[in-house]
């Protein structure tokens, strides 16, 4: 049997990055994702790597769009406040069609709100927290294995399709531990990178990396081509884990949520009510498709007030749609959901709205 | 079979750590396990708490709302906490923390046991878990002592013994 080792989800996610050939972190320091410094603090430099903590978190992000625009597998990671704080040099490093990783491990907001865990910067990672027409792609993990296994991903598809990659996990996935398999069964693609400011050697002309273009037809070009490679992420990469057999209402959610959900199901099971999961692993690309066939209604359950429920209305329109949320670090109790589903239930469950 | 385990007490009395062992033991008996600790502004001297499920399958909620097995290591925790424990389960009380008269009567058949750990010990923790886990039946000694041995890191290999000494007495004891 393969070896498992107890992990928290923050030192998880260093170890894998570690794996996938990330040389260069950049942070500032915020509760509560720490330890994913304080672990690249001790393991890069081991691995002949970077670890560098920056006076802010601001200098951290333009460090990463520098590391990123010599080609090197780069870094940062932070906590609510310290991401909005990065979402110009986010903005910049799209518009420069570099790729990076970005971690979020999500807390209570807005403002400095507290250190407590939320999913409330949903809106903030999948519609574009910073100027301009861009995205990132939004990895939702919900297991210690899966924060591992995604963050290996995710710098292959930040190279792959040259944007940054934000992984959004919440307090709680950042604190806890559970066992992962010590080996990663997932090798990273490293790709060629000939884009990168690596030295022309005087062999070949000279890369350029920038957002700016004060030529009008141009930029709308760059623009357009960067929107061309969305699409082809929103067509290939949409991911969710479904669970919807025979349900007479589907839960949705993601991370800590979906897990909370799955108790809830549990719950509902002994009352004699099939209830079904859909749980978004990407959160953009959405997984439009996973929504497709659904003829029940849907409770929307989140730590916030309700930011992915648009996305799913507009993935199922012709269902009713609920929706079940805590904020502020507060998180849903299993039975507080059973209270509202069957209230939900019975205000009636008829399958068209 | 799961098993939802709640441990509270003040932060520095060592509930992460007591999780930690309980999680690992967990592990060694080849469940799946989760350990979530309060990371809150009680780290910093109020009241700490740690969640550890140990289950047959996997787990859901990693979040403990009301635990099979409640360990207290003070009355306010008790105080909290005691109320919401199963039916059928287990609560674990330090009696030289919590008085007799601040017990409850157990309801629905579940069974309370206090024992004056930080008397018997300084390693109050250890002897808590290792009468809780004997009691329960959650692992055998054996299970509990590899546990012990994962849970202590390697740069603070010296306070293996005195852990190990402290589980012992827990153990015996109940």
């Amino acid at each position: 049997m393969a070896e498992k080792v107890l992990m928290k989800g923050n030192e998880a996610i260093a170890y894998a990055a570690v794996h996938a050939g990330c040389r260069y972190f950049f942070g500032y320091p915020i509760t509560p994702q720490t330890e994913i410094a304080a672990y690249m603090a001790k393991n890069l430099p081991k691995a002949g790597g970077v670890f560098l903590q920056a006076e802010s978190e601001i200098a951290a992000i333009n460090m990463v769009y520098g590391a990123a625009g010599a080609g090197a597998r780069v870094m940062t990671s932070s906590s609510s406040p310290g991401i909005s704080l990065k979402q110009e040099g986010i903005s910049y490093i799209a518009g420069a069609d570099l790729p990076c990783v970005i971690v979020n491990i999500m807390r209570a907001g807005p403002g400095l709100g507290g250190i407590l865990p939320s999913q409330s910067d949903y809106f903030q990672a999948t519609k574009g927290g910073g100027h301009g027409d861009y995205h990132m792609i939004v990895l939702a993990p919900s297991t210690i294995q899966e924060m591992v296994d995604i963050t290996v991903e995710a710098f292959d598809l930040a190279d792959k399709y040259r944007m940054p990659v934000m992984i959004l996990g919440d307090g709680i996935l950042g604190q806890m531990m559970e066992p992962i398999e010590l080996n990663i069964a997932k090798t990273p693609e490293i790709i060629a990178k000939p884009w990168a400011t690596t030295g022309t050697q005087c062999k070949r002309k000279k890369n350029i990396i920038n957002s700016l273009n004060t030529n009008a037809p141009e930029l709308e070009q760059w623009n357009i081509a960067r929107q061309k490679r969305y699409d082809e992420v929103i067509a290939n990469e949409p991911r969710a884990k479904t669970d919807i057999e025979g349900a007479d209402v589907i839960f949705s959610a993601f991370g800590t949520s979906a897990r909370i959900c799955k108790t809830a199901i549990e719950l509902l099971a002994e009352k004699g009510i099939k209830a079904g999961l859909i749980r978004p692993i990407t959160l953009f690309p959405f997984p439009v498709y996973a929504y497709k066939d659904v003829k029940k209604p849907i409770i929307v359950v989140e730590m916030n007030h309700g930011q992915m429920v648009e996305d799913v209305r507009l993935a199922a329109p012709n269902v009713r749609v609920g929706f079940y949320g805590r904020s502020g670090g507060m998180v849903p109790i299993p039975a507080d959901i059973v209270d509202y589903t069957l209230k939900f239930i019975n205000e009636g469950l008829s399958e068209i709205v | 079979m799961e098993h939802g385990i709640l441990l509270a007490g003040f932060g520095g009395q060592g509930i992460l750590f007591a999780g930690k062992v309980l999680a690992q033991t967990g592990l060694i008996c080849g469940k799946n396990v989760s350990w979530l600790p309060s990371y809150g502004p009680e780290m910093r001297g109020g009241t700490a708490n740690c969640n550890v499920i140990i289950s047959d399958s996997e787990v859901s909620s990693p979040i403990v709302t009301m635990p099979q097995i409640l360990v207290c290591m003070n009355g306010p925790s008790y105080a909290k906490f005691a109320e919401s424990t199963q039916k059928g389960g287990y609560i674990f009380v330090d009696g030289a923390m919590v008085g007799d008269d601040e017990l409850m009567e157990p309801a629905g058949e579940i069974t309370q046991v206090s024992i004056p750990a930080s008397q018997m010990s300084k390693l109050a923790n250890m002897v808590l878990i290792g009468c809780m886990v004997r009691v329960s039946e959650l692992a055998t000694w054996d299970e509990l002592e590899e546990g012990l041995k994962k849970a202590v890191p390697a740069r603070k290999r010296e306070m293996l013994d005195a852990n190990l000494s402290a589980l012992k007495l827990g153990w015996d004891f109940c």
